[in-house]
This record gives structure tokens, sequence and C-alpha cells, in this order.
């Protein structure tokens, strides 16, 4: 062994480095297949900002589509119910400029729900089939209706329904729904929510 | 003297609590009508269990409890139910929400009611369910439901028990009078409370500006033998701190009084800690003792615009209107009506909004009283707001978050931990309504969190349908793959059977030519006919026979001699047979047998003719 590489100095350098290629190449090999990610990681973290309503208004059929099609370089402002907050947490995630909703796709709404006016629902089932996630109930011939906790308020059911029974009704008004809302700089919209006493009230006090 | 802490920040402002503390508590009278909400704390709203129309006792149940987070609701007087609608409530939305209400018929007269002489008798769950049943939440603020913070985990073991005496906001006196007037009921109530949790400090933990009422708390606690009530070696103790606004949050409460602080996003019972205000320790014990559910409350009512500022014992549901027409209310004197105390209080929306369980303050200030706060200025960064920030936040910074509604810096920076004490709006310079921002984004996070929670619920789903109807587009492929499979199968076999079929054909065609041959050489009758049949057959010869002689009229002529001679060979035959026999019929015989023989004549005369007439025309 000493004798070869003090007789071939150059040869056994080149079996030396050959040897540790093989070696390294083997273990890269190894852990490509073992540790392989499956699917694109950045679609899925796509996926997750967008707010899954299988709504379309993006022109993709679904939320993951719309996804990869932004992973291969589309637009983050063609999604309407995602509105500005989500184009942020888009833009902070692919790290570009946020931009502002595209009109042409649609506008940011409060969030909706479908309601089936059930006397008048025909049993058609065409809004079921409509339905991107399963949240309408019903049979042929029978009266059909919507399970509004997992409604996402997508739309795509009131276009198919032949009798138009379905309306889009906002979700969760009144006092439970109702939250506070970032205070105005005009102090006098702010009267009856801001009563923490002031301190130019102290000198107000003293006299 | 027991060693205490201090929380970090703080403020001082104008108690203003000596106005309402002049009185002793006056029984408020029966307002003619109770508007009760049906949620008048945190978690599911009550369920109404009366009709419109209905009479009701005081202390009766009016609506129950849905689901584990919720409390029922009690009739605070007798009277008649006359709606159950929506009508404006006290929020800081100013929006109305469903609400029992009740028309007094001025007798207040109680329902049965099952005192209990001792309470030891009774072990923890009775004693919660008790404290359940008779619709107890947190007076303190919040109104959390007070037997689901008693109904401890198990597996976490409380060793104490905080009592709440704070009261450190300005003008409210609630508690402060409670404790001037019923130490002994407070006592009882801590002495249930020990019983339920059965821990080895109990810490009453009050400011150093009601002094007044140390004594006889202490008094009163002394009575009770905590030792036998837990069972444990058990200590009460009074404990005064310096006066300095919020030092009655729970958490810095729990801070002051035991040096421990609650971890960002625990609850106190993970320190081995229960806190409860005063105020429910005596709701407590009237459920427990005297079997009266929470009906009503101490409420401060004060503020410059009102000229008899004091501490009212009032039922639930009486329109603050009513209350402050007690007090000698001078609305146009008041800016503004504020429910709760200044720094955490809400502006409600008008005068008619009820009492609720948790309404410890009616404020009516001037406007040189609490005056509109002036416009906000840009931040300077001056860092008071984080000097008096209670949970060591850093507002400023949030300020700004909060403003470019960047949620994920706010939760960075534990927004979650703000207790929305108002303090860094009260030291801002820039009259900058910081807690506001605060509130909103709180709210935005907890919207964001829900909707992330809908869209992967929504996306789970939209998944799972997806999957299905590939499921069922790849299941009718395979199922016409299937028929196509099977219908060339078949046809092969038809092809198979065809053959088959021929051979069978071409056996039954030789049995039948068979068959045919044989017929003819056997005689017709051996072949059953139907006399159809036969009628039929002798129709059609008898027109083929006129067709042929039509054609031929010689044939006729030759028939009818052919006839003729058989006719005259039968009756010839038949003759010699009748002489053979000596028939008496002979001579009868004999001339049918001439007068055929004269017709075999006649018949070949005629033919004669016709072949004479033939070859004549030939």
């Amino acid at each position: 062994m000493i004798e070869l590489i003090s007789q071939h100095p150059f040869i056994a350098a080149l079996l030396a480095l050959l040897m540790l290629g093989l070696i390294f190449g083997a273990t890269l090999g190894f852990g490509a297949v073992k540790f392989a990610v499956d699917g694109d990681p950045i679609v899925d973290q796509i996926n997750a900002i967008l707010p899954q309503t299988q709504c379309g208004q993006c022109g993709y059929p679904g939320c993951k589509p719309y996804a990869e099609a932004i992973a291969n370089g589309d637009a983050i402002n063609k999604c309407p119910p995602g509105g500005e907050a989500g184009i942020h947490e888009l833009a902070n995630l692919l790290d570009v400029e946020p931009i502002a909703l595209d009109d042409e796709h649609g506008v940011e709404d409060i969030k909706k729900v479908a309601y089936i006016r059930e006397d008048e629902c025909i049993g058609c089932t065409k809004c079921i089939q409509a339905c991107p996630i399963d949240a309408i109930l019903g049979a042929a011939k029978l009266m059909h209706t919507v399970i509004v906790s997992e409604c996402t308020g997508c739309d795509l059911c009131v276009e198919p329904c032949p009798v138009d029974c379905i309306d889009m009704i906002p979700v969760a008004t009144g006092a439970r729904a109702w939250k506070w809302d970032i205070p105005d700089r005009d102090p006098t919209h702010n009267a009856n929510i801001i009563v923490t006493d002031n301190p130019n009230n102290k000198n107000g006090q003293a006299a | 003297m027991k060693k205490i802490w201090d929380v970090h920040g703080g403020i001082h402002p104008p108690e203003n609590k000596s106005q309402s503390l002049s009185k002793a508590i006056v029984t408020a009278p029966i307002a003619p009508q109770l508007t009760l909400p049906l949620s008048q704390h945190i978690g599911a709203p009550a369920k109404a269990i009366v009709n419109i129309g209905d009479s009701v006792l005081k202390g009766q149940c009016i609506a129950e409890a849905v689901g584990p987070v919720s409390v029922p609701l009690h009739a605070p007087t007798s009277g008649t139910i006359v709606a159950i609608e929506q009508r404006t409530i006290p929020h800081a939305s100013g929006l109305e929400d469903n609400c029992i209400v009740i028309e007094s018929n001025g007798n207040d007269e109680w329902r049965e009611r099952h005192p209990i002489a001792d309470f030891r008798s009774l072990d923890k769950n009775m004693l919660i369910d008790i404290i359940r049943n008779a619709g107890i939440s947190g007076m303190g603020g919040a109104g959390f439901p007070t037997s689901v913070k008693l109904d401890t985990r198990d597996d976490i073991a409380i060793d104490t028990l905080v009592l709440n005496a704070t009261e450190c906001e300005p003008y409210i006196t609630a508690d402060h009078s409670l404790m001037r007037e019923y130490a002994d009921d407070i006592a009882t109530g801590v002495a249930i409370l020990a019983k339920i949790i059965k821990p080895t400090k109990i810490l009453f933990g009050i400011e150093d500006n009601k002094l007044d009422v140390v004594e006889g708390i202490t008094a009163a606690l002394a009575e009770h033998d905590f030792n036998t009530l837990t069972g444990l070696k058990t200590e009460a103790e009074v404990i005064t701190f310096p006066t300095k606004y919020p030092s009655g949050g729970e958490k810095q409460l729990i801070q002051i009084l035991t040096g421990k602080e609650v971890p960002s996003g625990g609850l106190p019972a993970e320190l081995g800690i229960v806190c409860q205000n005063i105020g429910t320790a005596v709701a407590i014990k009237n459920a427990v003792c005297l079997d009266e559910p929470l009906i009503s409350r101490i409420t401060t009512v004060t503020g410059d615009a009102v000229n008899q500022p004091c501490n009212y014992e009032v039922l639930l549901g009486t329109p603050v209107e009513f209350l402050l027409a007690q007090s000698d209310y001078q609305a146009n004197k008041s800016s503004r009506l504020i429910m709760g105390g200044p720094m955490m209080g809400f502006a409600v929306a008008n005068t008619a909004v009820p009492i609720i369980k948790t309404t410890n303050c009616i404020l009516a200030p001037t406007e040189q009283e609490l005056p509109t706060p002036p416009p906000a200025q840009a931040c300077i960064r001056c860092g008071m707001c984080a000097e008096a920030c209670p949970a060591s936040l850093l507002p400023q910074q949030l300020y700004w978050f909060a403003q470019g509604k960047e949620l994920d810096k706010l939760e960075e920076h534990n927004i979650a931990d703000c207790i929305e004490c108002g303090a860094c709006s009260y030291v801002c310079p820039s009259n900058i309504p910081l807690v506001q921002y605060y509130r909103a984004s709180k709210v935005e996070i907890q919207q964001r969190k829900v909707d992330h929670q809908n869209a992967e619920l929504a996306k789970e789903r939209f998944e799972a349908r997806q999957e299905r109807l590939q499921r069922l587009e790849d299941e009718k492929i395979a199922a016409r793959k299937a028929r196509q499979a099977a219908a060339k199968l078949a046809a092969e076999q038809r092809g198979k059977e065809d053959e088959r079929s021929v051979a069978v054909q071409a056996a039954v065609e030789r049995v039948k030519a068979k068959k045919s041959q044989t017929e003819t050489s056997t005689i017709p009758t051996a072949t059953p006919v139907d006399s159809d049949d036969l009628v039929a057959r002798a129709v059609a010869k008898r027109a083929a026979q006129q067709a042929e002689d039509a054609a031929n009229p010689e044939s006729k002529l030759i028939r009818a001699v052919e006839s003729a001679q058989q006719r005259v060979t039968k009756s010839q035959a038949r003759v010699v047979d009748a002489e053979a026999s000596q028939d008496p019929n002979l001579a009868i015989l004999k001339q049918a047998a001439e007068k055929a023989e004269a017709k075999l004549v006649a018949t070949q005369q005629a033919l004669n003719d016709f072949k004479e007439q033939n070859s004549a025309q030939e």
C-alpha cells in the first residue's frame, strides 16, 4: 500500500479521490431518496394562506391551482376573499411588494353564507353538484339545505339554481360578532368608545 | 405581615371614590319593567324557557344554560313575561340582542326556597352544582361562569385561593361598600369556596385606600374554622398593598400577593391559584345558604351629573335610567353615560339599557370631569406607555404594528398578554387612544385564527370531494370497461351459438322433410285437422276448380263424365249386393242405377258435343 503510494503518487491520489467521490456520491444519492420532499413546499405554504373558499374568482379551479400558479409567477392580487390581508401575507411569504387587489377578479366583501329558501327548493341537486366543499345537504326531489358552519360563501351555488331560491346572507351579525375598530383620528368619533380618563382631566380636578 | 410584591408600571389616576361612599348601600325600588339580556356572561347565551304571557316568581329560572360554558338566568322579581325580543344591551357596540322582558307585579313574591342551614354537609360537586344553577358568573367585570372556574381539573392541585377586593378603578366603590356592610356574608362565601377548592392559603387582597374595612373582614374570617373546612392546615390572611391602577387585574393581583407570574397564554390554575371577586363570594353564599340565585348586585352610581351618588343594591334588568332617577340625575349636565369605570368601561348607547351581572358602576360624568379626548397627535416615542404597562409590553411598538395591521408582529410582541387596562392611553402625551388599537387588533388576530381554522376545514372538505369525484370517475371508467369486456365476451359466445343453432336448424329441417314424405303416403286423417281448416280447404279447392273450369271448359265435362261413371259403378255394385242379401230396397236401388246410367249417357253425350263443337271451330 505504502509502496504503491510512494511509487505512483499520482495514481494513488487519483484513486483516493475516486473512492471519496464514490462514498459521498452514494451518501447523497441515498439521502435524496430517503429524505425526498413530496410535492412543492412553497405551493403548500401559499395554499395555507389562501382562504380556501374554492370560489374560482381568480380564474383557477380552486385555491390549490392558484397556489401553483402563484408559485409559477402569477400575480398575488387575484383573490378577493383573501383581501388585502391575504395579499400582505403572500407578499411577506414571497418577499415581493404587496399590490392592490385586482378589480377584474372581484372586490373584497364581507363574509357571507349561502341560505336556501327551503320551501321554494325543488330538489334538483344542481347546487349540491356545484358546491366545491360538499356543504349542501339534500337528495333528488327532496329539500336541500346549507351547512352554515361549513359554507365558505363562494357563491358558486347561486348561479345553477333554476328557481333562484339561494340567497347569500352576511354571516354573524349582532353584538356577538361586533368588534372594536381601529380608532379614528377624529376624536369626536371615538368619544363613545374611549372612556379612559384623560391626563388633561387632572388639571381640571386640581383647579 | 406577609411579604408583597410589586407589578411593573401602573398609574395613579384620581380616585374619585369618596363621593359614592358617603352613604350606606341603598336598596333600589323595583322598576316596573326589567330587561334581562340572555347573554350577560362569557360563553354561550342562555336559552329562554318561558313564553310571553307566563307568570314568574322571584328567583324562578327563566333561561337555561346552553353547554358547559354558560349560566342560567332567573327572574329578579315576580311578574309577567311581556316580551322576548331584541333590545339594546349594555355593550360597547350599542347593538341589540335577545332579552327577556318582565313586567313586575309589585308583589316581589319568592318561589319556594330551600335554605341550607349548614353548607358543610355538602360536598364539592353538590356545591358547584348549586353555584351553576344559581346563574353565578364573575361579578368583577369579565363575567366568566364561576362554576367553570371552580371545577378545576383533578390533576392540578390548587393550593391558593385569592379573593379580589382590590377595586382599583377610579369612581367604583361597589366592592368597598360590600365589605363595609356584608363582611359576614363575604366570609361565609369564602368559607364555601374554601370547602370547594381546599386551599392551604387564602389571600384576601385589599388596596390600602380601603383600610377601614380590613378589621371587619379579618374578624369575619376569624369566625370560620378553615382547617376543618379543608381538612388541611389552612391560613386565611387579609393583605393590604399600595393603591395602584391596575393592581386589581387577576394576573397583577396574583403577582402582588404571591410573587408568581401567570405564564403568557396560561391560567392561574396552572400555578395552583384560583382567584374570585368578593361580589361573587357573596352571590355564592346567597345561593348556597339561602337558595337565592343571582338576581341582584351592588352597583355604584356616581359622577358629577348625579346629585346623590351612592351604591345601590339593584335587581338585574333594572333600566339604567330608573336607577339614575333615584340618584337625581341631571341629564343636561352629563356628557356621556359610562357603564363600568372610566378606564375600562364603555359608553352606553342609551339610558334604557339594563343593569346586568357585570355592571359594577354607572358613571355619569360632566364634560369638565371627563372631557372628550383631544385629537390624537403623532407618537413621539417618549416611552411613557412602556413604563406604565403592567404587562411589561411595548405599547408604542404594538401601536405601529396595529396601524400597519402586521398581525404576526403583534403576536410576536405578545399582544395577547395585554389586559386592556388603558394605562398606556392614560399616560400618552399625544392623546393616542392606544388601548383601542390593541382591542381592535386582538379581535383581528382572533378572527384570523378562526378564519385559518375554517380555511383548513374547507380545504379538507374540498380535497375529500375532489378525491370522491375522482374515485367515482374511475369507477365509471372501470364499469364501462367491464361492460365493454362483457359485451365482447357475449358477442363471441353468440357467434359460437350461431354455429350450433345452424346445425340444429339443419337437423330440424331434415326431420321435417322426412315427416312430409311419410305424410303424403299416409292417410290424411292420421293427422288431426280441425273443421275450419277442412272448410277452408274445400272452399279453396272449389275456387281452384272453378278457375280451372273457366280456363278449360272441357275438363269440367270430363270430370262430370268421370263422376257419373263412378256413380254408375257404385249403384250397380249396390244392386248386386242388394240382390245377394234380399234387400227390400232393391227396386229403388235398381231405379237409381238406371238413373245413374242415364246421367252417364247424358254427360258422355255433352262431352262428345263439346268436342265436336271444338273441332268444328278449329
